[in-house]
């Protein structure tokens, strides 16, 4: 009787103990978690660091995706002004997001690492047609991705995470904005 | 008698009233940040700052639902069965005192609605009448989950108001009345090692898990065990009727840690002389939401216990204890009497 007591009493102190430890709750909407550098989010397009475009085209992601949810449109490279390095493009690049279920085979599929999986998840909108994310969209989350998600966060390295401390750039490289630079945007200005 | 004494008493009914609502809604606000650290949570807190709106909003949201009664209920019975449950709870209010006297000049304003000579017995009997509230709220919704809520909630009740009463036999008779405000100045002397905590601490473990009972607390929950009946005898009340139910189940916590603090904790005393600057009021809250923490503790940590446990503990281990308290209390009463000792 006397350890059944004494278990009654371990129990209280137990309780005591943890009522004054800070809680564990991630106040979220205020705080956010960092994601894992692996975390499969909303697409990214990337670009090669001389601003071409690295999709060619090829719609192997719309083939892979599952859900098929990937709409590519492929087109003739113009030599002058080429919007990738291949032989073709993609003249249209969607993605539904309703459809997407995030599993990451597209860019499992690409052959030249143009589509990556990033941090951003809150993906929220008002309408059906806003989930349909266009090239532009893809190719620069800094604008389009929603406003509230913290992207200070991606690059920064985590340590502590099973990467080995890599930041998400150390992983899937660095993504460029758009600039006015870009081929493709000095031949929509023509 | 002064002519405005009918003005004072009503005052005095309308202060404890408020006062009382009040204390229920803060202590739902109290026991929710408290478990939720416990459980190692935030609790509330996104209504107001910290959450402190959160009771607020709970009472509005309850008020403006749909008030449904079902179909094959007893109709009337439904109605009546919060009111009976809330009624006599805030009527043994008016028995407690919750200061000492207060003194304008010449004026003696006692912090007591009805300064009785039976406050204990009467408290005692209210409580009593509560289970009627619950025995008929599960029984009219016609349903058998409140059926068994109410028929655990009775038995429960009346087999932990048998100890109960047992167990303040002995204080009764250390303070030689059943008047609240005389039973805190019979634990008068300066410090605690006159409580009657000290000299009655079986009969306060007894009386601590009989207003554990009483109340429907975990681990003394049956009536309202949620993992086998969803919500006991109020399972089938919605909007304002179940809004009263929890008030009264707050309010009859509140009144029981009340009762407590006067009968074992020296009510408005404090500790140590040194320290009788602070108002003996403040003394009684203080005490009082010690007693709550310590309700709420217990109830986020030990698991609810199973219905034979119940009633062996109530019969087998408190009855027994109650009765060799009030046998050791008398005879030491009679010995010290022929001893010429004062106790």
């Amino acid at each position: 009787m006397l350890n059944g007591v004494g278990a009654l009493l371990r129990g209280l102190w137990t309780t005591l103990k943890h009522s004054v430890r800070p809680a564990i709750t991630v106040r979220y909407p205020e705080q956010k978690r960092t994601v894992s550098a692996n975390f499969r989010g909303r697409h990214r397009l990337y670009r090669h660091d001389n601003g071409l475009e690295r999709c060619i085209g090829c719609e192997l992601c719309a083939g892979a995706c599952p859900s098929q949810a990937i709409l590519v449109e492929p087109a003739e490279n113009d030599s002058e002004h080429p919007v990738s390095p291949g032989e073709r493009y993609a003249k249209r690049y969607e993605i539904n997001m309703i459809r997407c279920i995030f599993c990451g085979l597209c860019e499992e599929a690409c052959p030249v690492d143009a589509i990556k999986l990033g941090p951003e998840y809150e993906l929220s909108d008002y309408d059906r047609g806003s989930f349909v994310y266009t090239k532009e969209m893809l190719l620069d989350p800094e604008h389009y991705a929603p406003r509230r998600q913290v992207h200070a966060d991606v690059d920064v390295p985590r340590p502590g995470y099973t990467d080995g401390g890599k930041g998400l750039s150390d992983l899937y490289g660095t993504y460029r904005p758009m600039s006015s630079s870009t081929p493709r945007a000095k031949r929509d200005e023509a | 008698m002064e002519w405005y004494y009918p003005f004072i008493v009503l005052a005095k009914v309308v202060i404890v009233l408020i006062g009382v609502s009040l204390a229920a809604y803060i202590n739902v606000y109290f026991f929710r940040k408290e478990l939720g650290r416990m459980q190692s949570r935030m609790g509330p807190n996104r209504v107001g700052p910290e959450g402190l709106l959160q009771s607020l909003a709970d009472a509005v949201k309850m008020l403006i639902k749909e008030d449904t009664i079902p179909a094959d209920s007893d109709r009337l019975l439904f109605k009546i069965g919060p009111a009976l449950l809330i009624i006599p709870i805030f009527v043994a209010f008016a028995v407690v005192p919750f200061s000492n006297d207060w003194s304008f000049g010449q004026t003696v304003l006692h912090p007591v609605i009805s300064n009785t000579n039976v406050g204990l017995l009467i408290v005692l009997a209210l409580t009593s009448m509560g289970v009627y509230g619950v025995v008929m709220g599960g029984w009219a919704s016609n349903n058998k989950y409140g059926m068994m809520g109410s028929l655990r909630a009775s038995a429960q009740m009346i087999s932990y108001e048998v100890t109960l009463g047992l167990s303040v036999i002995g204080v009764v008779m250390l303070a030689h009345s059943l008047n609240l405000g005389d039973i805190v100045e019979g634990q008068a002397s300066g410090t605690f090692a006159t409580w009657y905590i000290v000299r009655q601490f079986p009969a306060f473990i007894i009386f601590f898990a009989g207003i554990m009972a009483e109340s429907a607390r975990p681990p003394f929950d049956l009536p309202e065990a949620e993992s086998e009946l969803v919500a006991g005898y109020h399972v089938e009340y919605s909007g304002a009727r179940f809004f009263i139910y929890q008030t009264a189940e707050w309010s009859a916590m509140l009144l029981w840690v009340c009762v407590a603090v006067i009968l074992f904790f020296g009510g408005w005393l404090p500790p140590f002389g040194a320290l009788s600057f602070i108002p003996g009021w403040l003394w009684f809250i203080a005490k009082c939401y010690a007693l709550i923490f310590t309700i709420i503790w217990v109830g986020a940590t030990w698991p609810r216990i199973r219905y034979d446990e119940l009633m062996t503990l109530n019969w087998k281990v408190f009855l027994p204890i109650g009765i060799a308290n009030f046998f050791i209390v008398a005879a030491w009463k009679t010995i010290a009497a022929s001893l010429g000792v004062g106790v």
